[in-house]
């Protein structure tokens, strides 16, 4: 028997060993995914006892703070603006866990960071509440601006610095009130959640970053841009001829302009007035792999690393090898090809950018502790290189000229640079709607862009190429002039 | 000589395992309201004194007896205590499972005393074996008895006589390893030969064979109609071990497993129950604010613990439902962390380990099997809980041995402890008298 005793002996250590493997896989390889999983609440409950840093936009207005509360938490976290930037904080709830700026700079906010928690040895022994006090890039009076101007209507506006990938507007309507999720009330909080998810527009969901769209005519901006990097199209040459209809190779169905109107020439008419076939028949002269290459170096099929919670990224289709017609279509957005407005709006601020440069977006500035102090700075950092700036230049030109004398008319701000590209993605519907899109960006004369915008407007009536510059342009041109009229 | 150096080592590790309760006591009051417990000398008294009480019986009744089994229990028991009064203290409202739990000590160690004054040799078990083995088998029925049996949480496993619940079968468990031990130990050598064989394996006489298996038959039919899986596990482990041992036949543990193999799959295809805990363990996180929950939030409370834990009062393993019984050690882990999650499995090798030295050192077969079957008992218990919760195994509802809450599981494991440690000091007399 004592063999036997002795192998149980041993067999019974081996379990122990895989419970202490377990053990460390679950508190220490894997510790991070699980504290990190949105499911789990057991940070925020232990976050929800202490105060917690407020986070406020560029120009000082408070997006969210803690206050003191009756109830077991010590702490209620409110946000007075209501829904106007809930798709930047996000909320910061209980049960239901955080997202958006509470949830990415979660440990800065509640103190956890290395430079909060410890600025001083004392520190070390006095329990001293340190929290970290956000400051965003954001500016309060443009958001409002474009909460005002797109009212009742469906849509989203995104608005970046080109240099630096700061972002100054992050809207879209439908959204959501976020002291409703954030309420201690558990149960008020859960009904608030399943309204907003029964709702069939998703109120909870960032239109500008969390949802694609096609996007039609603007992004003829980067079919351009792809011509002119690779050098098969300039200034001058090709001239496209003027004609109504475009059959690509590989198909006999010819692709129309709208409304069957003929147009053609050199890059900057063309652009000036969104002609279908001549950047189509582009595309299709610059060729898959060119096409790919250059909506990749402006973002596309890449996770974008903006500092906000699932953020979903663009897609331009990588299968044209043998689809030269698909091809013709992805140059002029339709297709497979969708966008959310922020890659819209970072394709108008390569084109702003005097490096022709995508640089990361994020909507924070910096960080400070209890008494002011700034701790951290986000540094501007380049994402992606979209173009040559030789090409940026050119796009400039081109641009500005679809604002002076194009289908951007609308977008002008008198005294400024401005340039811009008008799109209409039609939805094939009857009677037609579309989405309305505008990209564009203002600058003082003789100096590079000092913001970029893209607004889209969602499922308005009609179909012509004139609807996003009477629909969107407006918007994108009143957020400009506020910003650069400031 | 050696009876000294044993029973003063059992006190001088007594008074450690107190300074860690009381410590661990002390820090939960401290890091919950910055307060010094006004009971903290009530409750140093008691701790100590309850187990100085252990230890002088000890010296009293099994003098020769090893010296580690009763402070290393004491220390999981005061932890354990710790955390029950800890957990039950957060709720709105408590419960005042912290009272109650400390009366389980209480007639714990009564029961621990008494088990060493009546049974004062382990031979005398003997005797009564097919008495022990019908009282086993009858406890374990016991909550299918309409009228007084209870399902509480799934499980029909309870009895509640009067004002008093309890689970019978935390004591069958010890009475049923007493009835294997001793019945094999009379059969294993009729057991080991075998008569016939089928193909290359050769099989026992059935004729022996026949009451341990109707006794291992009948447990599990219980355990699937009371839909107990931990125990079932338990008791098949027990029964094919100490088969194994016994006889010395890998055949029998060969072939206990493919018995377990069959029964597994059967149990699977037969019940919901099964299905449902082998599907939780196998992805908790398809429905994690449901069925998952319990130990999603384990796996949380793990990992929010980290290599040190939060502290004891600092976290906030209350979230995970019954915390304070089945899943305990998951509490310990998040607030004491991987370093103190691995102290409470250390604390039960050691207790194997002092288990098995037992069953070693006797050369009475009778005692030798049966401290290895109560062996057997605590750590496959303890290793089926733990891995429940850690989920390395699917989840199966029993406690862990001297720190869940739970006054049946606390008096059978001193009942437990006082039979192994009556092995040991039998053992060690019959050295001195040679």
């Amino acid at each position: 028997m004592t063999r036997q005793i002795r192998l149980l002996g041993l067999g019974l250590i081996v379990c122990y060993a895989i419970l202490f493997v377990q053990l460390n896989r679950l508190t220490v390889w894997e510790a991070n995914s699980l504290n990190n999983n949105p499911i789990n609440t057991r940070a925020i409950l232990r976050d929800f006892s202490r105060p917690r840093g407020t986070i406020t936009t560029a120009d000082g207005v408070v997006v969210a703070r803690s206050v003191p509360s009756e109830d077991r938490y010590l702490f209620q976290r409110e946000y007075p603006e209501g829904d106007l930037f809930a798709q930047v904080s996000g909320y910061y709830s209980f049960t239901l866990g955080s997202s958006g700026v509470e949830r990415t700079y979660n440990d800065e906010l509640a103190g956890r960071t290395p430079g909060l928690s410890l600025r001083s040895p004392s520190d070390l022994f006095v329990a001293k509440d340190r929290v970290g006090n956000l400051t965003l890039t954001l500016e309060a009076d443009l958001q409002r601006i474009a909460r005002d101007q797109l009212g009742d209507r469906e849509g989203s506006v995104v608005a970046l610095d080109p240099s630096t990938g700061e972002i100054l507007v992050l809207i879209s309507n439908p959204t959501y009130d976020p002291n409703l999720l954030a309420n201690h009330d558990t149960a008020a909080a859960a009904e608030a959640q399943l309204l907003l998810d029964a709702d069939p527009e998703k109120p909870r969901l960032a239109r500008t970053y969390q949802d694609r769209y096609f996007p039609g005519s603007t992004f003829k901006v980067v079919t351009a841009t792809a011509g002119l990097d690779s050098g098969k199209v300039t200034t001058e040459a090709p001239s496209y001829p003027v004609t109504s209809s475009y059959t690509p190779p590989g198909t006999s169905r010819p692709l129309q302009n709208f409304g069957g109107s003929s147009c053609g020439g050199t890059l900057f008419p063309i652009l000036r007035v969104s002609c279908n076939t001549a950047f189509a028949q582009m595309g299709v002269e610059n060729g898959p792999e060119t096409m790919i290459s250059a909506a990749e170096a402006f973002g596309f099929n890449r996770a974008v690393p903006i500092d906000l919670t699932a953020p979903t990224r663009s897609n331009f289709p990588t299968d044209f090898v043998r689809n030269l017609p698909a091809l013709a279509q992805a140059s002029i957005g339709q297709n497979d090809v969708s966008a959310t407005p922020l890659q819209m709006a970072m394709v108008a601020g390569a084109t702003a950018n005097s490096d022709g440069d995508v640089m990361v977006p994020h909507v924070l500035r910096d960080v400070r502790d209890t008494d002011g102090n700034i701790v951290d700075t986000y540094k501007p950092k380049v994402w992606t290189r979209a173009m040559q700036s030789g090409t940026a230049q050119i796009m400039r030109e081109a641009m500005i000229g679809v604002v002076e004398n194009g289908t951007a008319t609308r977008l002008a701000v008198p005294g400024f640079v401005v340039g811009g590209k008008t799109g209409t993605a039609q939805l094939g519907t009857t009677p037609p709607r579309s989405h309305a899109w505008i990209i564009g960006w203002g600058g003082r004369p003789n100096e590079v862009p000092s913001i970029a915008v893209a607004v889209i407007v969602e499922g308005q009536p009609g179909a012509s190429e004139q609807t996003g510059g009477q629909v969107a342009a407006p918007i994108a041109q009143a957020i400009m002039a506020a910003y650069l009229r400031a | 000589m050696l009876r000294a150096v044993r029973r003063n080592t059992e006190l001088g590790l007594i008074l450690v395992g107190t300074l860690v309760t009381v410590g661990a006591y002390l820090l939960a009051s401290l890091a919950r309201d910055a307060t010094i417990p006004a009971n903290i000398g009530a409750f140093l008294g008691v701790v100590l004194g309850l187990q100085l009480v252990a230890h002088l019986a000890v010296r009293r009744l099994a003098p020769d007896a090893d010296g580690t089994l009763v402070p290393i229990a004491g220390l999981l028991n005061g932890l354990g205590y710790v955390f029950i009064v800890r957990l039950d203290e957060a709720r709105v409202e408590p419960k005042g499972l912290a009272a109650l739990q400390s009366v389980w000590v209480m007639v714990g160690i009564a029961a621990f005393i008494a088990t060493l004054a009546l049974v004062r040799r382990v031979r005398d078990l003997e005797a009564y074996r097919w008495t022990i083995g019908l009282l086993g088998v009858g406890l374990l029925m016991l909550p299918l008895v309409p009228g007084i049996g209870r399902e509480y949480f799934g499980a029909r496993i309870w009895v509640s006589i009067g004002p008093v619940n309890f689970q019978p079968g935390e004591f069958a468990k010890i009475l049923l390893a007493i009835f294997f031990a001793s019945y094999l130990v009379e059969k294993r050598e009729l057991l080991a030969v075998s008569s016939r064989h089928l193909g290359p394996i050769p099989l026992p006489d059935l004729k022996h064979l026949g009451p341990v298996l109707l006794a291992w038959g009948a447990s599990l039919i219980v355990m699937i109609s009371q839909k107990d899986l931990g125990s079932s596990l338990l008791f098949f482990a027990l029964f094919v071990t100490l088969l194994w041992v016994a006889t010395e036949r890998a055949t029998y543990l060969v072939v206990g497993v493919v018995l377990f193999g069959i029964g597994a799959f059967f149990a699977h295809s037969q019940f919901v129950h099964v299905q449902d805990r082998v599907a939780i363990w196998l992805d908790p996180w398809k429905d994690p604010k449901g069925d998952g929950f319990q130990i999603v939030e384990s796996q949380f409370a793990f990992s929010s613990g980290g290599i040190t834990g939060s502290g004891l009062n600092l976290g906030s393993p209350g979230r995970i439902p019954l915390a304070e019984t089945d899943f305990i050690f998951a509490a310990i882990g998040e607030e004491l962390g991987l370093v103190g999650a691995t102290s409470i499995l250390v604390a039960f090798l050691l207790i194997i380990g002092a288990g098995f030295r037992i069953a070693l050192r006797t050369e009475v077969p009778f005692e030798r099997l049966l401290a290895t079957g109560l062996t057997v008992l605590i750590g496959v218990q303890s290793f089926i809980i733990i891995g429940g919760v850690t989920r390395v195994l699917p989840l199966t509802g029993v406690t862990l041995p001297f720190v869940s809450y739970g006054g049946s599981s606390l008096v059978a494991n001193y009942v437990l402890l006082a039979l192994l440690m009556r092995i040991s000091d039998d053992t060690a007399q019959r050295e001195i008298a040679r």
